[in-house]
C-alpha cells in the first residue's frame, strides 16, 4: 500500500523524533502503555545486521540447539530457527511484564513480584539454552527488575553461548521507539516500527559493559535505527 | 456465522464434522474419527489423528491435544501435537509445547512455549516400484510428503 506523501519519510526519523502527523502515542501513563501488536505502522524496512550475524555465526553449522526468542512468535523468526534445524521457545518477554506490573510498569522493585515475574517469563532449568534473542526488551526494565532478570538469563544459558540484545544508542530520550525484528537471514533483520514508549531506563556503553559484566565479553554494533545491537558471550 | 470475527474464519462448510458448540463444557477425553469443531469448553485431551481439529474464537481447551491438522483461533492450554500441520491464527492464543511437521502464526497471535518442528518421516521405499499411475489419494500419511496439507480440505 502506497503511503501518503507526508509518512513516507516517517520510518527514517529519528528515535523519539515522530514525524509529521504521526499518531504516536505519548505513552503518558508508563512504561508499558503501549503493547507491541501486530499494528502495522509505517512499512517495515529490511537491514543487514551485524548483531545477528554474529548470532548466528556461532551457531553456524549446528543443529539441534535449543534458542529462547524474548520477543514473542513470529511467523519469520519461528521459521527460520527452526529451518536451521534448531528447537524454538517464545516468550513475548514485553506482554508479560505487562501482565505482571500493569501498564506503568509500576513497583518493578518489589521482591514478590519480580519473583512471580520470572516465574512467568524466565522458569526454566539452569543451562537450557545455547543461545537467547532478547532484542530490545531490557530498557524496560527498572534497575532491581533488569538485575534480576539477566541473573537468571545468565542462569538458564549454557556457559560459551550468546545473547543478542538491542539498546538504543540515544541514552537521553524520554520516550523510544520500539521495533519489531522480524530475521530475514542470517545478517537481514526486517524491522518494524511500533510505538513509543517511555524506557524504564537507558544505557550507554559503558552501561551496558557494566550490565554484562559478569558474562565472559560484550561486542556493540551501530545501526542505522541508532541502535546499538549488542553480542553477548556467556 | 455471527458470532465469527469479520472475516477471519470460514467454517468450510462444517458439514460431516462433530462440533462442541460454545455453551458446552466437557471434561474428559475426546477420540473423534471425523473433523471436530470446538467452540466451548474442553478439559482433558483432545485427539483427532486422521483429522482437523479447529479451535473456534469462543474456544477455551485447557487438554493435551493431538490431530493431525490444528486451527486456533481461540485459546489452548496444553502441549499441541499436529503431525501435518498448526496455525495460531490472530487473537489466538496457545500455551505449551507445540510438535508439528508445519507452522503457521499470524501477527497478533500470542505464544508461549517451545516448537519442535518434526520433519515427516519420508514414505519408505516399497519393495516394488509405485506405480505412479495409481496414486493413494486419501491416505492420511501423503502429509508425508511436502504437499501442502490442506490441500484436501480446501476443495471441500
Amino acid at each position: 500500500m502506497l503511503l501518503p506523501e507526508p509518512l513516507k519519510g516517517l520510518f527514517k526519523s529519528r528515535s523519539g523524533q515522530p514525524g509529521n502527523g504521526t499518531p504516536q502515542r505519548a505513552n503518558p501513563g508508563g512504561a508499558m502503555a503501549g503493547l507491541r501488536s501486530g499494528a502495522s505502522g509505517p512499512a517495515p524496512a529490511i537491514r543487514p545486521s551485524r548483531g545477528l550475524e554474529q548470532f548466528f555465526g556461532y551457531i553456524r553449522g549446528q543443529s539441534g540447539l535449543t534458542i529462547l526468542d524474548l520477543g514473542g512468535a513470529t511467523q519469520k523468526n519461528v521459521s527460520f530457527i527452526t529451518d536451521l534445524g534448531h528447537r524454538l521457545y517464545s516468550e513475548d518477554f514485553l506482554r508479560i511484564l505487562h501482565e505482571s506490573f500493569g501498564p506503568d510498569g509500576e513497583d518493578q522493585s518489589n521482591p514478590g513480584r519480580i519473583e512471580y515475574f520470572l516465574k512467568q517469563a524466565l522458569d526454566y532449568p539452569e543451562a537450557q539454552f545455547d543461545g537467547v534473542l532478547v532484542w530490545d526488551v531490557l530498557e524496560y526494565l527498572s534497575p532491581a527488575l533488569l538485575t534480576a532478570v539477566i541473573e537468571r538469563l545468565q542462569h538458564i544459558v549454557r556457559p560459551k553461548s550468546y545473547l543478542l540484545a538491542f539498546f538504543h544508542a540515544d541514552d537521553k530520550q524520554d520516550l523510544v521507539q520500539t521495533y519489531t525484528f522480524r530475521i530475514e537471514g542470517v545478517s537481514a533483520l526486517e524491522v518494524s516500527q511500533q510505538e513509543m514508549r517511555r524506557p524504564m531506563q537507558l544505557f550507554n556503553n559503558r552501561s551496558v559493559e557494566k550490565l554484562f559484566g559478569r558474562f565472559d565479553s560484550v561486542k556493540f554494533f551501530l545501526t542505522r535505527e541508532r541502535l546499538r545491537e549488542v553480542i553477548v558471550k556467556v | 456465522m455471527s458470532s465469527m470475527p469479520q472475516g477471519r474464519f470460514e467454517p468450510e462448510g462444517r458439514g460431516g464434522s462433530a462440533a462442541v458448540g460454545k455453551a458446552v463444557k466437557i471434561t474428559g477425553q475426546i477420540h473423534t474419527k471425523e473433523d471436530l469443531y470446538v467452540d466451548g469448553e474442553v478439559e482433558g485431551t483432545i485427539e483427532a489423528m486422521e483429522h482437523k481439529l479447529t479451535i473456534g474464537p469462543n474456544g477455551t481447551v485447557k487438554a493435551t491435544v493431538r490431530a493431525r491438522e490444528v486451527v486456533v483461533l481461540g485459546s489452548i492450554a496444553g502441549n499441541v501435537e499436529a503431525t501435518d500441520r498448526l496455525e495460531i491464527r490472530k487473537d489466538a492464543k496457545l500455551v505449551g509445547d507445540i510438535k508439528t511437521a508445519r507452522i503457521i502464526i499470524e501477527d497478533g497471535a500470542y505464544f508461549k512455549g517451545s516448537i519442535d518442528i518434526v520433519k515427516p518421516e519420508p514414505a519408505r521405499a516399497p519393495s516394488k516400484p509405485s506405480n505412479p499411475a495409481n496414486p493413494s489419494s486419501g491416505a492420511a500419511h501423503a502429509t508425508a510428503a511436502p504437499v501442502p496439507a490442506g490441500t484436501a480440505d480446501a476443495k471441500r
